[in-house]
């Protein structure tokens, strides 16, 4: 496989407070390819928009980056000095973010936004900005988009200024694109609409997206992988089929339990006993043992280290024989 | 764009229609015109004549359209205690008091931009927090305590500075100005900043909080997203909509400087229209408090005018109809 667009290594992201400095991000690691969509799940405070904001270089004090690394085709851009990941930012990561209501400027036009944004980044002129402008809006389907490139946002409906924040993303033709729960503000029958442009775009332009959503229906028809967070850490990570269908991690299994499907019409609902532990409270051990239906006595004691496990990773002391088979297996 | 401001048009007439019935009232309920005029030893009948021939025994309504006729004629009565038309006594000040205002408002407005900016750039700065801090005494300390602090420490104590007038003025015709001799300039120094530094601090202090206010909105973040100059963030983007509410304040607060000068140019004695109401009502000359009443109710009238077209500039969404068809 060729080397990824995006790889974080055991990447950790802490807050200081007055009280004490909480570890929202701890020992994250993944690898984004070219035309490969990552879905982030989890629930809220988890760490996946935290995740993506570090990727972009966007966390905003106290928040900082306290360890591990983030390379874009093989370069670190965590350590880059602001004005150094300001260039990089824009123009080789873009992000999305979850309201497309309030992430364009009310008192600029849309095309006034769009050919900022290319001029920041490429070297034309007004006029060729503009042109290039008028492109990305066909390009993200905004009908009439000589017309419509004059418009303020209020005169755009949700689902058309969600594909204005799409283009105005993929102004410099970014590698690696966050989406932050794009679809979480709009109508149901907007949100497929929205999902499908961002999977075409994705496939081909060649970016790798990582798509935040808590909508398992988004990450089952659009990621090629999924990757399952809980409180800071990633409990599961592998071929979105495999996890979706046949989840390891307790965490996981419980969190896809917990989707209604048509199929099999049961009473209630799998529910996970319990609530995420705030940050200042993440237990020693596994951080989901409280509420693990499977814990023993090690859960208490040491924090599970990803493993591989059948094509996958899961960090949970439950598959560590498997694992040693699996490397076995390969060897 | 015809329809609004043709709307605020009419809305700034029917306001000022209300000001000057207030004005006119004045008339009939403060104070008796006629025994303000004639001396002690006059007759009934003398009375009875005056009041004839002012034409104070007409209906109320007619009274009230006379008024206003001549009002819009520019004929605002005659000051009782002057014996002059109101109207030349009200031009002959109004040089002083609009030369202080607007220059206070200059003042405040652009600091109060400058500084309030600052502060909500660099939050936690040093020179920021005491800006702030000496802005809590602007916003709290008296206009009249700043003033006579002032005079004393820089007329009394230092003497480099007049505490009262105007110094001297060059006339253009009827307009006077202190701002061309050396000791117009320095005479105005104390009474602007007395006037502007609570505007200003004002002013300062609400430029920060909507910077900041808008520094957490989502558009500021993917601004920054899209790899945008801080230049560009802070100054394009963040400053156009804390704009918004800015206006509005400052737009009755610009307002107030120039109507309310008063209690400034009382302390500096300054030869304005706010000095000429004091006296006025020290005296209870009518004409010349209707007058004022009036002229201040035109200064807030056109400020809001001017602050409505504004909000229609900045804000697109106040444009009411869709520059291109919806989809």
């Amino acid at each position: 496989m060729s080397d990824p667009v995006i790889s974080v290594r055991n990447l950790q992201v802490e807050f200081v407070t007055r009280r004490a400095t909480l570890r929202a991000i701890d020992g994250v690691s993944f690898d984004i390819h070219k035309g490969e969509v990552l879905g982030v799940v989890g629930e809220s405070g988890a760490g996946k928009s935290v995740t993506g904001a570090a990727i972009i270089g966007l966390i905003e004090p106290p928040g900082r980056i306290s360890g591990g690394e983030i390379l874009l085709n093989g370069r670190r851009i965590d350590n880059l000095p602001p004005e150094e990941m300001r260039k990089v930012r824009g123009r080789k990561v873009a992000m999305i973010f979850q309201d497309p209501l309030t992430s364009l400027n009310p008192l600029f036009r849309v095309g006034e936004q769009l050919v900022e944004t290319i001029r920041t980044h490429l070297p034309m002129n007004e006029r060729q900005a503009r042109d290039r402008a008028v492109e990305l809006l066909t390009e993200v389907g905004i009908p009439a988009p000589e017309k419509r490139i004059d418009g303020y946002p209020h005169e755009f409906s949700g689902g058309m200024r969600q594909r204005v924040v799409i283009a105005l993303a993929l102004c410099a033709e970014p590698d690696f694109i966050v989406a932050d729960e794009p679809t979480t503000a709009l109508d149901v029958s907007v949100q497929a609409q929205i999902i499908s442009l961002i999977k075409k775009l994705g496939r081909e332009r060649g970016m790798a997206v990582m798509l935040v959503t808590h909508d398992m229906g988004v990450i089952a028809e659009t990621a090629d992988r999924v990757a399952v967070m809980y409180a800071g850490r990633v409990a599961e990570i592998g071929p979105v089929r495999d996890v979706v269908q046949r989840p390891m991690h307790p965490y996981a299994k419980g969190l896809m339990g917990a989707i209604p499907t048509l199929e099999a019409a049961t009473d209630r609902l799998v529910q996970i006993p319990g609530s995420m532990p705030r940050l200042s409270s993440i237990p020693r051990g596994c951080a989901f043992n409280p509420r693990c239906g499977e814990v023993f006595a090690r859960c208490h004691v040491d924090q599970p280290l990803p493993l591989p496990v059948q094509g996958r990773q899961v960090a949970c002391h439950l598959y560590e024989n498997e694992s040693i088979k699996t490397a076995e297996v390969a060897r | 764009m015809l329809a609004y401001i043709l709307r605020s048009l009419t809305q700034a007439t029917l306001v000022m229609l209300a000001v000057a019935f207030i004005a006119f009232s004045m008339f009939r309920y403060v104070g008796d015109p006629v025994a303000s005029i004639v001396g002690q030893d006059a007759t009934l009948k003398d009375r009875q004549e005056l009041s004839e021939s002012l034409g104070l025994n007409d209906p109320f309504p007619l009274q009230f359209a006379r008024f206003l006729g001549n009002a819009l004629q520019g004929d605002l009565g005659i000051s009782y205690r002057q014996g002059r038309p109101v109207a030349d006594l009200l031009i002959e000040r109004l040089p002083a008091t609009i030369e202080l205002a607007v220059i206070s408002a200059i003042v405040a407005l652009g600091l109060g931009l400058i500084l309030g900016i600052y502060a909500a750039l660099n939050r936690k700065g040093v020179i920021a927090n005491i800006v702030m801090s000496v802005s809590l005494i602007g916003v709290s300390l008296p206009t009249f305590l700043i003033g006579v602090g002032l005079i004393f420490l820089f007329s009394v104590y230092l003497r480099w500075l007049p505490s009262f007038g105007r110094g001297e003025v060059v006339a253009f015709g009827w307009w006077t100005t202190g701002l061309l001799t050396e000791s117009g300039r320095k005479s105005l120094i104390m009474p602007v900043i007395t006037l502007g530094f609570f505007q200003l601090t004002l002013i300062m202090r609400l430029v920060r909080a909507e910077m900041l206010e808008v520094m957490r909105t989502e558009y500021i973040k993917f601004a920054r997203a899209r790899g945008l100059s801080d230049g560009k963030v802070h100054y394009r983007h963040a400053l156009r909509n804390a704009m918004v509410p800015v206006i509005t304040i400052t737009g009755l607060q610009l307002g107030s400087i120039i109507a309310f000068a008063i209690v400034t140019e009382t302390v500096f004695n300054w030869p304005g229209l706010g000095a000429l109401f004091v006296r006025s009502v020290e005296v209870v000359d009518i004409p010349v408090m209707a007058a004022y009443l009036m002229f201040v109710g035109l200064v807030f009238v056109v400020v809001n005018l001017i602050v409505d077209v504004l909000y229609f500039l900045v804000d697109p969404r106040l444009r009411g109809g869709i520059t291109v068809p919806a989809r």
